[in-house]
């Protein structure tokens, strides 16, 4: 029997995973797709928010500060992508100039460090390409941009690396209570375990209906993007948010920690994971982005995708123990500041655990950090020595990146390894830039099938069913080589 | 009368066949329309390239084309008769593969040379 | 300090280092990032290239292999699977590979050929699902022509230019499906002979004017909708028709590849986003020459090796003799009919006789006068019957009717018939 399962490895399940896996327990992580954060994770704002949003005395406030000092810290030792680039929202209008004061003051109270008010000019100072418009901002200095995907993998990796054990494909179907316990239905057969944390994001209040009756609701909340060419990247060197008007609220424009810039995302509830991108939809972004900055060039999009977040019809996070079900956790709800939060809400998990007497004690050997090469990111002289040392480095694969044949096999044979080209592109950065993997996709095929010992027409794209190559041609030779 | 447009350079000349005239030809840029012309309706021609299985080489298929043109209506059973081609490095280009095939009178020939 | 270094070994390079070598460059380096020469052309495997050059329709890796084989009877080097990474101004190449590791190498000259890279879905915003199934043409040809497999069995082509064209006979003849052809504009962006051969022949039809507004399917593409464009260039409501496929071919437009370019400092056409360059196909960095479709995409790759020998005789001369003398610069624009005019600007001490004109039209022309005009004076008149956007056009503008130019700015129209 586990001592934990945690129900999805999104960011907060994968946060989790990696505040448990420092005590003497075992932890099991059951995800129901066949690699880690592969749902609102996965396509997002990539944003830290500072914390000046949500409302002074509630979870989110006191999460999203803690959670973004948090980040900071593990971003850096984990070697995870982040940049501290501070956020502005503009009043783009005389009539928005109070409500920066508000947000000021939401701030102050929740424990944002060092915001202030800017001028027109100030604010125009930091960021000429901003419109005309533009009366003032708010700006606060704690926001960050992150690789969110990479967040939640390095997380997870050190967590593995520390004996909690990752199952991928494993749907969690049905949830009982047993003696002292839980057991839960996955594909081939049922865990055993003391303690459920439900991680599982947009699903997360029908794995709770598994055991109890939910008293909150997950409406799944579609937001639409475009990632632009690293010849915008530099557009705005901040991230740069609207204040909430009839338009709506949230589109952003913000660089990104590869460099390109992104924009979005607009707000419409769907039904489950709908991912699909809608002509209005991306209309609207465009329009509303606009407004912010003007001169845009969206004719150097390189993408346009979606992502779905996990609104909730309560305003605050859902954290705690189902008083019904004793040692069911859930860390549910994790809407906009859920990424920021993440950490945070694993201390909020930690600390519930501890207090029924689960926890073990600190491990003695627990072996934290985490190095990613980044090969484009290194000095002339560093590549020669590594190249040297390590022949692969030397074989660039992906031309638009810059990535080597080094770190696709440092992503195949990672504590949590890639399997799918898709995998093989949220880790090492191999089919993310201008041309898509139009180039390198057929080489990382060729690489997860030397590597992995698998048939060319079983790789897949990304998920299941997503298989890259339908047959091969020339059949009737087959027998005859 | 028919249109058939030229392919012989990429001009691309709509060309008027008259049938009932011995497939006179007008509207060609110049004299390789006539022939085409002509051609087209008559008897149909196209080189096929393909490829076929190489073994032991950089890449797991060689390229191969018809040594000439062969009837259009022949296009699947020519493609049909390299699927159990199997080549073995080292490959050199104007290798013939298959003599004759599908009795067209075309050979089947490699394009490229590869170890 | 090498005499010439050229980035790229397809067909721009293999021409630039033969004729560079012929010119008489004796110390000549070809760095290619693939594991042999050729570069795209070993996976065109249809025929119709050479028949300008050759006199012959041959497949691509025929074409290639003429020049491969033209090279080994030089004594220029090559460094297969080697990527460059950099070229600075003062034209250091930095490049990595497995065999010879981080290399800085400095050249008297050098050569860009590093040719295009195709637009991708993300770069034309189709909405819908983003499932496995939609890939660029030229990705699925090489899974076809090189490694063997098939990348689906019902196919919808997006965008009729030539490499779309091409993988709709491909496909079909290999065993899929190949259901139809879309493309936005009122006339296809391919080689009529292409349309023939590869639509015609297989009763493929291609439907212009029209556009994919829905891709759907969740893991694999299951469904295209397809609808008809308006003259205000938006889907006409009611005109959808719902294609069953599970895979869709890209052919909607190469880009040339200037990422090295951009960053050694080099001055940029936005039209043609490639290089700026003089007659002699020289950079704005002196001893830099840029050639084929990294600097203008072609439709036929005679003519990228035309303007590659160019490239590389220039090199030698550089190399040789130094710059080109200091005289008049001729500015060459682009009139209200024209995508863009390569060279950009003329060196009239760089013109020996004539210096080749290549542009492309925006919109089909029939039978029309092209004219070359420097302030109001028309120094140049040229007949064509027919120009198309999917045609690149050339001419040769004397050097005498280059003297007699009034200003300093050279402009080329189209006039209609």
């Amino acid at each position: 029997m586990y001592d934990i399962a945690i129900i999805g490895c999104g960011v907060i399940g994968a946060a989790a995973a990696y505040a448990l896996s420092r005590y003497d327990n075992k932890v099991v992580i059951l995800e129901a797709e066949n690699d880690v954060a592969d749902c609102t994770t996965k396509a997002n704002s990539a944003i830290l928010h500072a914390g000046y949003d949500p409302a002074p005395g509630t979870r989110m406030a006191r999460l999203n500060v803690r959670g973004v000092a948090l980040a900071k810290e593990i971003c850096a030792k984990l070697d995870v992508s982040y940049k501290q680039c501070g956020s502005l929202v503009l009043a783009l209008d005389e009539k928005e100039l109070p409500h920066l004061q508000h947000l000021f003051e939401n701030g102050t109270a929740n424990g944002v460090p060092d915001m202030k008010i800017l001028s027109r000019e100030e604010t125009l100072a930091m960021e000429p390409n901003l419109s005309e418009k533009v009366c003032g901002a708010l700006w606060a200095p704690s926001a960050a941009i992150v690789n969110p995907w990479e967040y939640a993998l390095a997380m997870t990796e050190v967590a593995v690396r520390n004996g909690v054990e990752l199952r991928r494909n494993c749907k969690v179907t049905d949830a009982n209570a047993i003696e002292g316990g839980y057991r839960l239905t996955v594909p081939g057969g049922t865990v055993e375990t003391r303690c459920v944390i439900n991680a599982a994001g947009i699903w997360a209040d029908k794995v709770h209906c598994m055991v109890e009756p939910a008293n909150f609701h997950i409406i799944p909340t579609r937001g639409e993007y475009y990632l632009l060419d690293k010849s915008e990247g530099t557009r705005v060197s901040h991230v740069i948010f609207q204040c909430p008007n009839e338009l709506g609220k949230g589109v952003l424009v913000a660089p990104t920690v590869h460099g390109n810039l992104i924009v979005g995302p607009n707000a419409e509830p769907v039904e489950g994971n709908d991912t699909s991108c809608t002509s209005s939809g991306l209309e609207f972004v465009k329009a509303t982005a606009q407004r912010s900055v003007p001169s845009i060039n969206f004719g150097e999009s390189i993408r346009s995708f979606a992502g779905v977040r996990a609104n909730l019809d309560v305003d605050d996070f859902i954290i705690g123990e189902e008083p019904e079900a004793p040692g069911w956790i859930d860390l549910a709800g994790m809407k906009s500041p859920g990424l920021s939060a993440a950490p945070a809400v694993a201390e909020e998990a930690v600390a519930i655990l501890k207090e029924r007497g689960v926890l073990g004690t600190e491990k003695a050997d627990y072996k934290d950090g985490r190095r990613h090469i980044r090969f484009k990111e290194l000095s002339a002289e560093e590549k020669a020595a590594l190249v040297k040392e390590q022949p692969a480095y030397g074989r660039v694969i992906c031309r638009c990146e810059t990535i080597t044949e080094g770190e696709i096999l440092a992503a195949l044979h990672s504590e949590v390894p890639a399997n799918t080209i898709d995998g093989v592109k949220r880790r090492a950065g191999a089919g993310m830039g201008r041309c898509q993997g139009g180039f390198c996709g057929p080489r990382v095929l060729e690489l997860i099938s030397r590597e992995l010992g698998i048939d060319p027409l079983d790789i897949l794209q990304d998920k299941n069913g997503s298989n890259v190559l339908v047959s091969e041609t020339k059949v009737g030779g087959k027998s005859n080589g | 009368m028919k249109e058939v447009i030229c392919t012989c350079c990429p001009q691309g000349c709509h060309l008027q066949v008259d049938e009932a005239n011995d497939y006179k030809v007008t509207g060609n840029g110049c004299p390789n329309g006539i022939a085409y012309g002509k051609e087209e309706l008559t008897h149909p021609t196209r080189i096929i390239t393909s490829t076929v299985r190489a073994e032991g080489c950089l890449h797991s298929r060689c390229p191969v084309k018809t040594s000439k043109p062969v009837p259009k209506g022949q296009m699947a059973e020519v493609v049909a008769a390299l699927d159990s081609v199997v080549l073995h490095a080292p490959i050199h280009v104007g290798d013939v593969v298959l003599t004759d095939v599908c009795g067209t009178g075309a050979d089947i020939v490699t394009c490229r040379d590869m170890a | 300090m090498v005499d010439l270094v050229i980035i790229g070994g397809g067909p721009a390079g293999l021409a630039a280092a033969c004729k560079a070598w012929e010119s008489g460059l004796r110390d000549i380096l070809i760095l290619e990032r693939d594991k042999e020469l050729g570069g795209i052309l070993n996976q065109c495997i249809h025929n119709g290239f050479g028949l300008h050059r050759f006199g012959e329709q041959l497949t691509g890796p025929e074409y290639a292999g003429r020049f491969i084989a033209m090279l080994k009877n030089t004594g220029v080097k090559v460094q297969l699977d080697t990527m460059v990474l950099e070229v600075t101004p003062d034209k250091k190449v930095h490049c990595v590979s497995k065999e010879y590791g981080y290399q800085i190498i400095e050249a008297k000259s050098i050569v860009l050929g590093m040719g295009c890279r195709e637009r991708t879905r993300g770069a034309i915003g189709t909405p819908g699902t983003r499932p496995a199934g939609v890939y660029t043409a030229g990705a699925a040809q090489r899974y076809v022509n090189m490694e063997g497999y098939l990348v689906g069995k019902r196919v919808l082509i997006l965008g009729s230019g030539d490499i779309g064209l091409i993988m709709a006979r491909r496909m079909t003849l290999e065993g899929a499906k190949v259901l139809a052809c879309v493309e936005v504009m009122p006339y296809s962006g391919g080689l009529t002979r292409n349309i023939v051969q590869c639509l015609n022949d297989f009763d493929i039809p291609l439907y212009l004017s029209h556009t994919i507004v829905d891709i759907q399917g969740k893991n694999r593409v299951e469904k295209a909708i397809v609808a008809e464009i308006g003259p205000d260039r938006k889907p006409i409501p009611g005109t959808e028709m719902e294609f069953d496929v599970d895979t869709i071919l890209l052919s909607v437009g190469l880009i040339p590849e200037n990422e090295l370019t951009k960053q050694a400092g080099i001055e940029m056409d936005l039209r043609t986003k490639g290089a700026i360059v003089y007659e002699n196909m020289e950079t704005s960095i002196p001893g830099v020459f840029a050639c084929g479709n990294v600097v203008q995409v072609h439709d036929l790759v005679d003519f990228v090796s035309g303007e590659s020998e160019l490239a590389g005789a220039a090199a030698a001369n550089y190399v040789q003799n130094g710059p080109v003398a200091e005289g008049r610069v001729l500015t060459v624009k682009p009139g209200a009919d024209l995508g863009y005019t390569l060279p950009q600007r003329i060196r009239l001490e760089g013109v020996e006789k004539s210096t080749n004109v290549s542009f492309r039209v925006r919109r089909i022309c029939g039978k029309s006068t092209i004219l070359v005009k420097s302030g109001d004076t028309v120094i140049a008149r040229f007949k064509r019957d027919r120009l198309a956007p999917g045609e690149m056009e050339h001419i040769a503008l004397p050097r005498v009717l280059l003297d007699r130019a009034p200003v300093d700015e050279v402009t080329i129209e189209i006039e209609e018939a």
